[in-house]
């Protein structure tokens, strides 16, 4: 599904990416796991085509097309989904008007019609049911006075609203109690295909005792320095990444 | 020649023809407004006050003026047509009846202003010009000077108007053309109403529309008036709104310009009793080479008196906005409360907005504030919407809507605030930028 071949990219000239490899195919859960700063998040913004960004040297291949020629828009059109570790908030846009917008222009792409009120409003009420998020949300400006776990609820929502092929869960995890953890940690297994797949970035065991991974990678100085089972997620655990970075820095 | 020098010419050739199908309360200030006028000169941008915009310059083009009341025919027209209430027409500066007069409250008067202050010259002379008065300015002066009709509205203590009064102003001739328009609302003690007017343009002509509103509102009295500006850009609208609230009184004002050439709005509200309430809104959006310039005034002469006074604007390509809010607090006026907010989106770096907040404040116990912001598109915003599928023309557009919005929830006529909402958001999709059988706005 995804082919990351020797991904390098930039924020203002400084280099963060340096050389991703990376192959998710159908129906699987990738953990990326990895030490502060060893660009985790660049390498989702990067797959999303945030502008802030700069690819220099390298490929990523999407079900057969070519991801970084691609708009923003068209990437997620294309069944791409990021889940922010900030999601933003926009004051005045109500998260109904935003959801039937990405629906509607999903649809466009798709070469359907826009979809009708009555079928939308049963969509966002049967979606919302899937993270169990407050029907009042819905007439709120987006994410606008969201408590953190509410946010992080909202993302998972919309993520079942324009049913991706790819989601990428950037530390979907952090700020999120307990309680918050499991709802949206369901909310994603429930989304769980045998056609889709998942990336999960996240710097703690915890979530992955709920989203269950079948390959973890450690990422660390902008490269893939390891790659095993889930076993290997209890190891960071235990021991923390020093271990890797002594490995690696020796090298 | 001077641009003053060519109507100083004009008046003196035909103030006879000026005066002779006009009242006499029109007629009485005349002479002396045009020596006003002549003393002033009209403002250029060296005068502090039109800073950011050229009026003279406006003036220069030959324009040619109805002094002989000809009728002239017009196909109406109107934006909003759902509200369902009283509607009038002022065609260039000659007020038209409708087909159908549509019965109004007893004692309520509606109608063009000459006929009013034929009919009525006690009424008309007791209010005509006493609000323009207080502002010295050259424009104004220019107005009272070649007025010769308008719309006149006389609402008597107690009556509540049971639905709003709409009045479109159509711009319409078939050389470049100018009109001096006046109206002139009465709303007595303890009355209630509600005024939209709109303005229109309606020929590939250049248009400049120089208008004076004069709102007199009573003890208790409740007023809410709407503008809608959506003329084409070869017009220069100068409209200049006078207030005077008594006691108690709440007056809600909502100035939207949705399209334009040239826009210069001076606004002056009065508080001029206790316990008065003034909601001042309006919200400017501007693409191309359009101005929109609102020039306020809220001046608290009476303590316990309360004004909220927010302005928006949208500019984008390179159009150019300004905004100048003064506040002003007599001695003696406490217990004021003024609060002022101009915000300001420039969607792109070639648009320019202005902003000018003032306070002048000689009371001790008040409560007031002003601010002023000049912002861009949210970046985050945006990638935060393309990245859930949206493109980038509808995401700006979501953004630019959502800013508005607010000024648009302040309306408190739901048929109009929905008819607002669709032609703002019609706006930002570029699809009202030309108008039905006019070619000017490509």
């Amino acid at each position: 599904m995804l082919t990351i071949k020797n991904l390098h990219a930039n924020i203002n000239g400084k280099e963060i990416l340096r050389g991703i490899n990376l192959q998710v195919n159908e129906g699987e859960v990738h953990a990326i796991m990895g030490p502060n700063g060893s660009g985790k998040s660049t390498l989702s913004a990067v797959l999303t085509g945030n502008p802030l960004f700069t690819v220099t040297e390298g490929e990523v291949i999407f079900n057969g097309k070519n991801l970084l020629e691609m708009a923003p828009e068209d990437r997620s059109r294309e069944g791409i989904f990021l889940s922010f570790q900030y999601p933003v908030e926009i004051p005045g846009v109500s998260m109904t008007n935003f959801m039937r917008a990405a629906i509607n222009e999903h649809r466009k792409y798709k070469g359907m019609d826009p979809i009708s009120a009555s079928d939308f409003l049963k969509l966002m009420r049967e979606k919302k049911e899937f993270v169990e998020l407050d029907s009042k949300l819905a007439n709120r400006s987006v994410n606008e006075g969201f408590s953190g776990g509410e946010k992080k609820r909202n993302e998972i929502f919309q993520m079942a609203m324009l049913d991706p092929k790819l989601s990428i869960l950037d530390e979907t995890d952090s700020g999120l109690d307990i309680d918050a953890l499991r709802i949206v940690a369901s909310g994603v297994n429930k989304l769980k295909t045998d056609h889709n797949a998942c990336i999960v970035i996240t710097h703690y065991q915890r979530l992955l005792d709920y989203i269950k991974p079948d390959i973890v990678h450690v990422l660390y100085k902008g490269q893939i320095v390891k790659t095993a089972g889930p076993e290997l997620a209890l190891e960071l655990e235990d021991r923390g990444y020093d271990w890797i970075k002594q490995e690696i820095d020796a090298q | 020649m001077s641009i003053e020098q060519s109507y100083i010419e004009l008046y003196k050739e035909h103030h006879a023809d000026l005066k002779k199908p006009c009242a006499d309360v029109l007629n009485a200030g005349r002479d002396e407004a045009f020596t006003r006028f002549e003393s002033l000169g009209f403002p250029t941008t060296r005068n502090e006050d039109y800073l950011y915009t050229d009026l003279g310059k406006a003036f220069s083009v030959d324009y040619g003026l109805n002094l002989n009341r000809l009728y002239i025919p017009v196909a109406f027209r109107c934006d909003v047509p759902s509200i369902n209430g009283y509607l009038y027409y002022v065609v260039n500066d000659s007020f038209y009846a409708t087909q159908q007069q549509p019965e109004l409250p007893e004692g309520v008067i509606i109608c063009g202003l000459n006929e009013a202050a034929q009919k009525y010259p006690e009424l008309v002379g007791k209010y005509y010009n006493r609000q323009a008065a207080n502002a010295k300015t050259a424009t104004m002066a220019f107005n009272e000077a070649f007025v010769q009709d308008g719309f006149f509205m006389y609402v008597p203590k107690g009556v509540v108007l049971p639905k709003p009064v709409q009045l479109v102003d159509i711009m319409r001739a078939d050389v470049d053309f100018m009109a001096n328009s006046r109206n002139l609302v009465i709303i007595e003690e303890g009355a209630k109403a509600q005024l939209l007017e709109c303005a229109h343009t309606q020929d590939p002509v250049q248009f400049l529309c120089n208008r004076v509103t004069e709102v007199f509102v009573g003890e208790n009295a409740s007023f809410e008036y709407y503008s809608l500006e959506n003329t084409h850009n070869k017009t220069t609208n100068i409209s200049s709104l006078m207030v005077k609230q008594e006691a108690s009184s709440n007056v809600l004002i909502n100035a939207v310009t949705l399209h334009n050439g040239l826009t210069r709005n001076n606004v002056q509200v009065d508080l001029d009793g206790e316990n008065a309430e003034v909601m001042l809104c309006g919200m400017a959006i501007g693409d191309k080479n359009q101005q929109v310039d609102n020039f306020t005034l809220i001046n608290h002469n009476s303590p316990h008196c309360r004004s909220h006074e927010l302005f928006k604007y949208v500019l984008d390509d390179s159009a150019v906005g300004a905004f100048a809010g003064k506040i002003y607090v007599a001695p003696g006026a406490q217990k004021t409360e003024a609060l002022m907010t101009n915000k300001n989106l420039c969607a792109t770096p070639t648009a320019k907005m202005k902003a000018k907040p003032q306070l002048e404040i000689y009371a001790d116990d008040v409560k007031c504030s002003h601010g002023a912001t000049v912002g861009q598109l949210d970046e985050a915003a945006l990638f935060y919407m393309r990245s859930r599928g949206i493109s980038v023309k509808e995401a700006k557009l979501l953004l630019k809507f959502a800013f508005a919005a607010d000024v648009i929830e302040n309306i408190r006529i739901d048929a109009l605030k929905d008819r607002i909402h669709l032609l703002v958001e019609k706006r930002f999709r570029g699809e009202l930028s030309k108008c039905a059988g006019c070619v000017i706005c490509q």
